[in-house]
């Protein structure tokens, strides 16, 4: 304090100010561990209340019975991963190649072409258009058609979605393999196609991946573009031209119903989906944090 | 002379090989890919694989064609009117889309008032001041935050979050704030207040990490800089990186404001789906997205069909504007930014 009296007026007045905007740092600093705080808490709340519900409601019969009609006990949901199975597997049939494929594209041929940075525009874009709509667009252009709801529709839906998202990842991927690679491909001979395919592709590949299981895993939960494509099943279906059980969508009208019986399902099942994502998020993270590439910069 | 030229492209051959992904193709390389038996193999490779490419543009083409073709029937009938009315009568076949929209803009504004400074607050906390070992952790907690299903966040909010907010937050606005209208009335859990909230958990993860990739991307020479010239951390942050990083940082918001806009099942489930404009925002409301997903399977005429597809057109024309402004925001300031493995 001493030394704050000897000082001139105007300096004076600077160390007080000190004093002003070291109490307003640490306040902002407070601010934004307490945001975080914030943001935190709901999220252990909703995994906390998500394993304690769904732990003690799984059981064998979950995943072995389909559901019970109203009023009767128990039963399970194994229409529903099954049917959640079937609709992943025609999406990712369907997406993954065409998602790669396109990534190619952008990431081989198109190097700073516009035509590649528009779709690579559009991809971003589209990856942000409302699942509904997605759900929308193909019932009017399989189901109207067809004239009924199909498993079809559904996995077709869901492989749509999943094309930007892998699209991208695999265009990220390949822009890190380094152009010496490549062409100490092409010096040996190799011709160009087969260069992409077994040298960059391959290269890319664990990256590659982790960008479809990104996808997968995204298109796993989503419920909205199965409403009316897929509908939703009660019983044991694998005919891919019929309506079929998906365990959002079971998800969905057990958590609106007004039994506990089925509340407690709907719970198991978002445990059992919840798993499912965590893990491929967790492995994504894992490849991706140890160096997509050996040795690459 | 040509022997500087020769240099120049030894040179560049040299760039190109040793810096990963240099963007043109050394002289050599275009000369092989052009000769050679496989060069029709070749071209029909990059065919196939820009068709592939392509079908993004189809995807979109196709969307737009369908909905405008599936919405024909009202767009003839009520043209633009079907925005700005407010009646909701599939018996009588009269429709006007107002309540949704209103539903759909209130609580996406609502989600972005609370998520917004939280996802800053997160972000700065992260870039400047969370200590090495609990970064990794907090950002991988918040990644995992935005793969959790819009279904479970629904599941979560009618039997966590509604009790909450009729217990504790609701009784509280009522007494403390009942006097403007904008929080009165009956206290029912669900409404535009239960959506407003549990959309902005679900928009915090994007607009969090969004803005923590923008702040990354502002050099570091900035920051020291500004702390060369004594400036506390506080002013550091304010001066030298949200500064430098605004626009970015308002494509991240506008982005989550397109994922908020568009958000289907959780909404469904607390938004309460009754197609009035109430004043209050603890009333039940309507969003366009919910409407759709409670309404399409049951449209049983044509006119009622065609109007839910009517606002599912709003919604994607308008995702597509929100999207796209706000990519080309957050591109305009990560552009020429290394790449940085997290």
């Amino acid at each position: 304090m001493a030394s704050t009296t000897a000082m001139p007026p105007p300096l004076r007045a600077r160390a007080s100010n000190r004093f002003l905007r070291v109490v307003v740092n640490h306040l902002a600093t407070a601010a934004a561990i307490g945001s975080t705080i914030l943001v935190m808490a709901p999220l252990i709340a909703i995994f906390a209340y998500l394993l304690f519900k769904g732990a003690s409601s799984l059981n064998f019969a979950f995943f072995t019975q389909v559901p019970k009609p109203v009023g009767e006990l128990g039963g399970g949901m194994a229409n529903s991963i099954l049917g959640s199975g079937i609709l992943l597997a025609i999406a990712s049939l369907m997406g993954v190649p065409i998602g790669i494929a396109g990534g190619i594209y952008i990431a081989e041929f198109g190097r700073n072409k516009r035509l590649a940075n528009m779709i690579r525009f559009t991809a971003d874009v589209l990856n942000g258009v409302p699942s509904i709509v997605m759900g929308i667009a193909i019932y009017t252009l399989i189901v109207v058609p067809q004239k009924h709801f199909s498993a079809f529709a559904g996995g077709v839906a869901l492989g749509i979605m999943m094309i930007p998202t892998i699209t991208r990842t695999t265009e990220e991927m390949l822009l890190m393999v380094p152009l010496n690679v490549r062409e100490a491909a092409l010096g040996l001979g190799v011709p160009n196609w087969r260069s992409v395919l077994s040298i960059t592709l391959r290269t890319a590949s664990p990256g590659v991946i982790t960008g479809c299981m990104l996808a997968f895993a995204r298109v796993a939960g989503e419920t909205a573009p199965l409403l009316f494509t897929a509908l939703g099943n009660q019983f044991w279906s694998t005919n891919v031209n019929q309506p079929i059980a998906a365990l959002p969508l079971q998800i969905f009208v057990y958590a609106l119903s007004p039994y506990d019986d089925w509340h407690r399902l709907a719970w198991a099942g978002a445990l059992v989906l919840i798993v499912l994502i965590v893990v491929s998020v967790a492995l994504v993270r894992y490849v991706a944090g140890r160096g997509v590439l050996k040795g690459a910069s | 002379m040509p022997r500087v030229a020769g240099q120049a492209d030894v040179q560049q051959a040299d760039n190109t090989s040793s810096s990963g992904a240099e963007p043109s193709p050394s002289p050599v390389r275009t000369y092989l890919l052009n000769c050679g038996s496989s060069s029709l193999a070749d071209r029909a490779f990059s065919a196939l694989m820009l068709v592939c490419a392509l079908s993004i543009f189809a995807i979109v083409l196709l969307i737009l064609v369908e909905l405008i073709s599936g919405s024909k029937l009202t767009i003839q009938k009520f043209g633009m009117s079907f925005f700005f009315g407010s009646a909701w009568d599939p018996v009588n076949g009269n429709f006007g889309a107002l309540p949704f929209i209103y539903g759909t803009v209130v609580s996406s504004i609502l989600a972005l008032i609370i998520a917004v400074p939280l996802a800053v607050g997160v972000a700065i906390f992260l870039t400047e001041m969370c200590p090495d070992w609990l970064r990794g952790f907090l950002a991988f907690f918040t990644e995992l935050l935005a793969a959790i299903p819009s279904v479970v966040y629904g599941l979560w909010a009618i039997f966590v979050l509604i009790p909450l907010l009729r217990q504790y937050l609701n009784p509280f606005l009522i007494k403390t704030l009942g006097w403007s209208g904008i929080f009165a009335g009956p206290n029912y859990g669900i409404g535009m207040m239960a959506a407003g909230v549990i959309l902005s958990i679900m928009i915090l993860p994007i607009i969090s990490s969004l803005t923590r990739e923008v702040m990354s991307a502002v050099p570091h020479a900035q920051r020291e800089a500004v702390l060369a010239l004594g400036a506390t951390r506080w002013e550091m942050i304010r001066m030298g990186v949200l500064r430098n990083a605004r626009i970015g940082i308002v494509g991240a918001i506008i982005l989550g404001l397109g994922r908020a806009l568009g958000e289907t099942m959780a909404v469904t489930m607390v938004i309460g789906n009754r197609p009035e404009i109430a004043r209050s925002l603890l009333a039940p409301g309507y969003s366009m997205a919910s409407v759709i997903a409670n309404e399409f399977s049951e449209a049983s005429d044509e006119l009622y069909l065609s109007a839910l597809i009517e606002i599912g057109l709003a919604l994607f024309i308008v995702t597509i504007i929100v999207n796209a402004l706000a990519r080309v925001l957050v591109w305009a300031v990560t552009r020429g930014a290394p790449v940085r493995g997290t």
